[in-house]
Parts: C-alpha cells; sequence; structure tokens
C-alpha cells in the first residue's frame, strides 16, 4: 500500500529497484546531497546511485533470495533422495520422485543424446525457477516491509523476486549459454563447431562458392546462436516482471477507499491464480528450451547432413 | 534495471546448484527409482508366474478328484459284487447243508424204520410160534419148523 509520503510512482519505483551494493567513487554527491570524500562500498539509497554503481555492484535480494531458494531445493532433493528406498515411497520421496520422473521423462524426450548432466540441470532449473516464481505470490509488501523493519531502514530497497532482475534471469541463461558453448566443442571439436558455424544454412559442397558463403552463414549462425541465451533469459523475466508489476499496481488500487480495497482483492486473487499457471509455465519453459538447446548443442553435423 | 555483477553471480551460482543436483540429488533418486521399477516388474511376473501356478495346481486337483471319484465308484462297484458273490455262496452253502442234513435225516430214519421192521418181524414170528404152538397144543419142535415159521415171517 502507498503510504502517505509516498506517491504512485514513487511507490513502483521503490518497488522495482533492487538492494544494490556497490562502490560509489569519491565526489559523489549522494541521496541526501552529502558529497563522499573518498570512494566507498555501500548500499545505494537511490535508483540513481544504483545506476551510477556501474557493473561493479551486486544485488544482495537477487542473490540472497536465489541462493536461499536454491538451497532449499537442494535441501528437500538431497533429503528426499538421501532417503528413498526401493520400497514403498511416501511423504517427501513420493513428491521428489515425481518431479524427478516427470523431468526424466521430458529429457528423455527431448534429448536424445548421452550425457548425465542436462537431466539434472532441468530438474534444478524446473525447481528452483519455480521456487523463485514462487515468490511473487506472495502480496508485494510483507516482505519489504518485514525487511525494512527489521534493517530499520523504511526506505529499504528489497525485491524479493529473483526471476523479475534481468541479472538473475539473464545469468542463468548465460550459464546455459556457456554450457552450450562447452558441449558444442565438446561433442564436434573446435573445427566441427566452427564448420557448423560457418558452413550452414548455405551450403554448396563446391569450395570456391562456400569461401563467399561463410560470411552470410556466419552472421546468420552468430545471430541465431546468441540469440538463445538472450531469449531465454529475457522471456522469464518479461514475463515475470509483468507479473509482478501487475500485482504492483494493484497493491496501489488497495490504498484507493474501500471499493478500491474490495476490488482490489478480488483482482490481487484473480492475478495470483492465474499467475500460478504462468510461474509453473515459465519454469517448465526454461527447462524444456534449455534441454533443447543442450540437444542442438550436441546435435553432430554429420547428422544435418542426413537430414537433407 | 542496472546490468551488474549480480549477472556473474548468479551464473556461478546457478553452476553450483546444477554440480549439486548432479552429484547428490540426480544419481540416488534415479537409482532407487529404477531399483523400484525393476523390482515391480519382477513382482508382476512372479505374480504372472504364480496365476499360472495357480491354475495348473487347480487342474490337476480337479484331475486327482476326478481320478479319486472314479476309484471310488470302482471299489464301491467291486465291493457290491463281492458283497453279491458272498450272499450267493451263502446261499448255496446253506442250501446244500440243508440237503445233506435232510438226506442224513432220510437215511437215519429209514435205518429206524427197518430196524423196527426188522425188530416187529421177530416180534411176529415169535408171536406167531407162540400162538400156534397154543392153537396146536402140541409141542411143536420148533426147530423141525423153523422153515415154515421163517416164511411165514418173510411174508409178514
Amino acid at each position: 500500500m502507498a503510504g502517505e509520503a509516498q506517491t504512485a510512482t514513487e511507490y513502483i519505483q521503490h518497488h522495482l529497484q533492487n538492494m544494490a551494493y556497490g562502490k560509489l567513487p569519491a565526489g559523489y554527491t549522494r541521496y541526501d546531497g552529502t558529497v563522499l570524500q573518498e570512494s566507498t562500498w555501500t548500499l545505494a539509497h537511490s535508483s540513481q546511485e544504483a545506476a551510477d554503481m556501474g557493473f561493479w555492484a551486486v544485488h544482495i535480494d537477487t542473490l540472497g533470495w536465489s541462493i536461499v531458494l536454491g538451497m532449499l531445493f537442494c535441501f528437500l532433493f538431497a533429503r528426499g533422495a538421501k532417503k528413498a528406498t526401493s520400497g514403498v515411497p511416501s511423504g517427501l520421496q513420493s513428491f521428489v520422485e515425481m518431479v524427478t520422473e516427470f523431468v526424466d521423462k521430458l529429457v528423455k524426450e527431448t534429448f536424445p543424446h548421452r550425457n548425465s548432466l542436462v537431466a539434472p540441470m532441468a530438474l534444478t532449473i524446473f525447481v528452483w525457477v519455480f521456487l523463485m516464481n514462487l515468490m511473487d505470490l506472495i502480496p508485494v509488501d510483507w516482505l519489504p516491509m518485514a525487511a525494512a523493519g527489521i534493517s530499520g531502514n523504511p526506505h529499504l530497497f528489497f525485491k524479493v523476486v529473483p526471476t523479475t532482475d534481468l541479472n538473475a534471469t539473464l545469468g542463468m541463461a548465460l550459464a546455459v549459454f556457456a554450457l552450450m558453448l562447452i558441449f558444442s566443442v565438446k561433442e564436434k571439436g573446435p573445427i566441427g563447431f566452427l564448420k557448423e558455424l560457418t558452413l550452414h544454412p548455405f551450403h554448396s559442397g563446391k569450395w570456391y562458392i562456400d569461401i563467399f558463403l561463410i560470411p552470410f552463414n556466419f552472421l546468420l549462425e552468430a545471430v541465431s546462436l546468441l540469440a538463445k541465451p538472450v531469449s531465454l533469459g529475457l522471456r522469464l523475466f518479461g514475463n515475470l516482471y509483468a507479473g509482478e508489476m501487475i500485482f504492483i499496481l494493484i497493491a496501489i488500487v488497495f490504498g484507493v477507499g474501500v471499493l478500491g480495497f474490495i476490488g482490489a482483492g478480488f483482482l490481487q486473487m484473480g492475478w495470483a491464480i492465474f499467475h500460478i499457471l504462468v510461474i509453473t509455465l515459465q519454469a517448465f519453459v526454461f527447462m524444456v528450451l534449455t534441454t533443447v538447446y543442450m540437444a542442438m548443442a550436441h546435435d553432430r553435423e554429420e547428422e544435418h547432413k542426413n537430414d537433407h | 534495471m542496472n546490468i551488474n555483477l549480480t549477472l556473474i553471480g548468479q551464473s556461478i551460482t546457478f553452476l553450483a546448484f546444477v554440480w549439486f543436483c548432479w552429484k547428490f540429488v540426480w544419481p540416488p533418486l534415479l537409482g532407487v527409482m529404477k531399483e523400484r521399477e525393476q523390482k515391480i516388474a519382477t513382482g508382476l511376473e512372479e505374480a504372472e508366474r504364480a496365476g499360472k501356478d495357480l491354475e495348473l495346481a487347480q487342474r490337476k486337483a480337479a484331475d486327482q478328484l476326478k481320478e479319486a471319484k472314479e476309484q471310488a465308484a470302482e471299489i464301491i462297484d467291486g465291493a457290491n459284487k463281492r458283497a453279491n458273490q458272498i450272499i450267493d455262496e451263502a446261499k448255496q452253502s446253506a442250501l446244500a447243508e440243508g440237503d445233506r442234513l435232510k438226506a442224513a435225516a432220510k437215511a437215519e430214519i429209514e435205518q429206524e424204520v427197518n430196524r423196527a421192521k426188522e425188530q416187529l418181524r421177530a416180534r411176529v414170528a415169535e408171536l406167531s410160534v407162540a400162538g400156534a404152538e397154543k392153537i396146536l397144543s402140541i409141542n411143536i419142535d420148533a426147530k423141525a419148523h423153523d422153515d415154515l415159521i421163517d416164511k411165514l415171517a418173510a411174508e409178514l
């Protein structure tokens, strides 16, 4: 709910700013007008400060929640795996096995190659991203207010949904991209990978024509290769950011009279129910696309040729 | 929206969790699941086999029961036959015994009759001699008239 002193715009901006911890240079004028004598590591107190920190800053809330939720995943599943017996499964074990089997089946269908990393990665992505998305369903003000109360700073920036931070989604997409490159090179060899980048999709079979086709091919392949991680990261970010935005807007409506309160209640519920689908779907999409990209990285050129 | 170090941090976090899952979560879980799959498969197989065995056993039991019934019927038949035979034999032996007894009785009776006749004859001879003695009042030499008396006795 918007505080008395806050305008709706400020409220929204406040909710969309991460808790950034970074270095401000010497001579920098801070939010309260004080000028820094020397460069300091500190928490940003305004969006402007966060932006001025440049690349060398971390979003403590994003990383913190990511790690907490990732550890929750690891804890739950490692516990399930540790206690697992081949007898009749129950409770946590059956839940863990159900998810694992679902992922395993899906990966087996989409990823026909031999790589023991892909299925666990898909499982990690699915559950972890789902958990991070799930944070979106917690009313937007609860955790930020709690954090503000605990820290004693009413203007503390605190964004609880890691996947609404472009850094988080792109970071995961980049890791996937790195694995794609590694597996491509490992499976096809550096030459094979280069060939794939330069001799497709236009290919005549005569070397003197192929030479002139290389730049076009490379351009096309490079764009399509780079588009994969970017689209992967942006898709998740976009969906969750939009969802979060709607929740924030609904939260503002809560402050507008009794009718607004009741209406916002219904809106909040409706959007949250709809969002259950969205967050699951987005986690699923991220997992499937990652698996597909891995499969593409493992596809050999020879197989491509056979397809033609 | 600022792109900053969080990007790298998140990548590293991601890879760390993937590694953890790869090393400590996936292998035991899948191992257990495969093991159970196998267990269930063998269980089903055994159940099927047991079903077949049961069917076989039932058929065998039915066969045996039938055989036993047949045997029992045979035995009862045999026993009935034997009983009839025994009764027949008993009847026959009883009849034979009866006949034999009857014959013996008859023989004895005849003997008795003959003896009685003999006695009677002897007695008659005596009486007739005495009567004749009395009638004739003469002393008849019994020995001189033995032939006559014998003839008379034989005529009786």
